[in-house]
């Protein structure tokens, strides 16, 4: 075991502490040590995007993010996307669209999604597959996915 | 992972003092997109990681009192292309910081750390070499600046020796009349890397329609980035149509010495140095009489 490090960041708006060693990646912390296990460790390597989470604003791998690096700064995971009464649009229009079978990818791509429709509310077809190419998905091929977020695009547009 | 001791100094000259202290099991940490899975996967070895991120000058876009831009070494490159005036000013170096992994990858890798990593594919460094990007390398011995252009050494080499670290890149003032371009061809659509990979600068004469200066880079066809030397000087004083960038795509193959891998094969690889510098060149040229300067995505729409 190597020498534990203290770290003290903000979480879904909540200041959270926790001691980590230096090798130790953002993601294994969240769901090992902080129980937050949204975000899913699928290639480990910064391919596929299921461990997505905001970082100071920005949708990064927390996998390619050490958990010491995350002192001081600010985190959204796929957590803070429902409040306690509602989904949020998106995980509406994916689970009414079918937009997932096995699950492992959707984290990821809730949250890049709503990351890309805070930044732009009416993206092309071309700009969602573009802005959500670092998530991958092995079941679907993607077209539900697409139109899920097209979807949430134009309920999030009607609520407004 | 094996674990290391994490550093992340304030200053320059502290890092510079860890890393010379701690020598070759010292590893510079910017983004982390390769150093964390090479570490992870064994392919390299830390003793300590060095986090770049706290030093101010690693994380700034400086525009200097000549026009110029340091772009500091872990700046990374989604703070690139959606800053209108570095799209404005280096259009090439946005079009590859727009395709470099995904949209997660963007929010942490740096073209400092593209350029340290010195892959023979990285799509950054041939469009730092066509806008004539150099290095500024702090070191035990002082600093010193080395063209982007000599840079790499080998796959995974480059000059930096044991102490040093790269602080920014430099990036000369752009001039009128001038337009940059990079561009890759990979089997899918995003989210891979370069089977060939090009980059065309080009500034053209009075009127419009001869051009002045061409420069042009390759990447991934072979063990480093490489200038396509005789064509850019062929470029020189040529019509600036499609036939001439054609011809200039025929003579840069000649400055392709490529392998086969599970990528492609070498022939196909110096095939398509023909048909991307001529795309490039076109691209660039379109950008020097005004033309958009957003990034292009293969699809070919603008997403800035």
């Amino acid at each position: 075991m190597g020498k534990k490090i203290h770290v003290s960041t903000t979480i879904n708006g909540e200041a959270v502490e926790f001691l980590c060693e230096a090798r130790q990646s953002f993601l294994e912390v969240l769901r090992d040590t902080l129980t937050l296990t949204g975000a899913k460790e699928g290639c480990n390597n910064g391919n596929c995007g299921a461990c997505t989470v905001l970082m100071n604003g920005v949708p990064v791998d927390s996998c390619l993010v050490l958990a010491v690096e995350a002192d001081g700064a600010e985190f959204e995971t796929v957590e803070s996307i429902a409040t306690e009464e509602h989904l949020h649009p998106l995980q509406e229009c994916f689970l009414e669209g079918a937009a997932l079978q096995c699950g492992i990818c959707t984290p990821g791509f809730l949250v890049s999604a709503k990351a890309l429709l805070d930044n732009q509310p009416e993206p092309t077809e071309e700009e969602i597959r573009f802005e959500l190419s670092g998530n991958l998905c092995r079941c679907t091929g993607y077209d539900k996915i697409v139109r899920a977020v097209q979807t949430a695009s134009e309920r999030m547009k009607e609520v407004k | 992972m094996r674990d290391f001791e994490y550093k992340a100094p304030a200053t320059i000259d502290e890092a510079v003092t860890l890393l010379a202290e701690r020598g070759s099991e010292a590893r510079v940490l910017a983004g982390g997109t390769d150093i964390i899975v090479q570490l992870r996967e064994g392919l390299k070895e830390a003793g300590l990681v060095v986090d770049v991120k706290k030093i101010p000058e690693l994380m700034s876009l400086t525009w200097r009192d000549d026009g110029g831009l340091d772009i500091g070494g872990a700046v990374p490159c989604h703070v690139l292309y959606n800053d209108t005036k570095v799209v404005n000013a280096y259009p090439a170096i946005t079009d590859s910081a727009k395709i470099i992994g995904g949209w997660q990858i963007q929010g942490r890798a740096s073209l400092g750390g593209n350029l340290c990593n010195s892959s023979p594919a990285a799509d950054s460094i041939p469009a730092l070499i066509v806008e004539s990007a150099a290095c500024r390398i702090a070191g035990p011995e002082g600093e010193r600046h080395v063209p982007v252009q000599e840079f790499c050494t080998a796959p995974g080499a480059n000059v930096l020796t044991e102490g040093e670290m790269l602080v920014s890149l430099a990036l000369p003032p752009v001039g009128e009349s001038s337009g940059s371009r990079y561009m890759r061809f990979i089997p899918r659509n995003e989210m891979d890397i370069a089977v060939t990979g090009a980059g065309a600068w080009l500034r053209l004469g009075e009127g419009g329609e001869t051009v002045e200066e061409a420069r042009l880079a390759l990447s991934a066809v072979a063990p480093t980035p490489v200038v396509a030397d005789e064509a850019q000087a062929w470029l020189q004083g040529k019509p600036a149509t499609e036939e001439s960038f054609a011809e200039a795509g025929d003579i840069a193959r000649k400055a392709a010495a490529p392998i086969s891998d599970m990528r492609g094969p070498a022939d196909y690889r110096t095939h398509l140095v023909g048909v991307l510098v001529k795309r490039a060149l076109n691209g660039a040229l379109g950008r020097a009489r005004g033309g958009d300067r957003n990034p292009v995505t293969p699809s070919g729409i603008n997403l800035c």
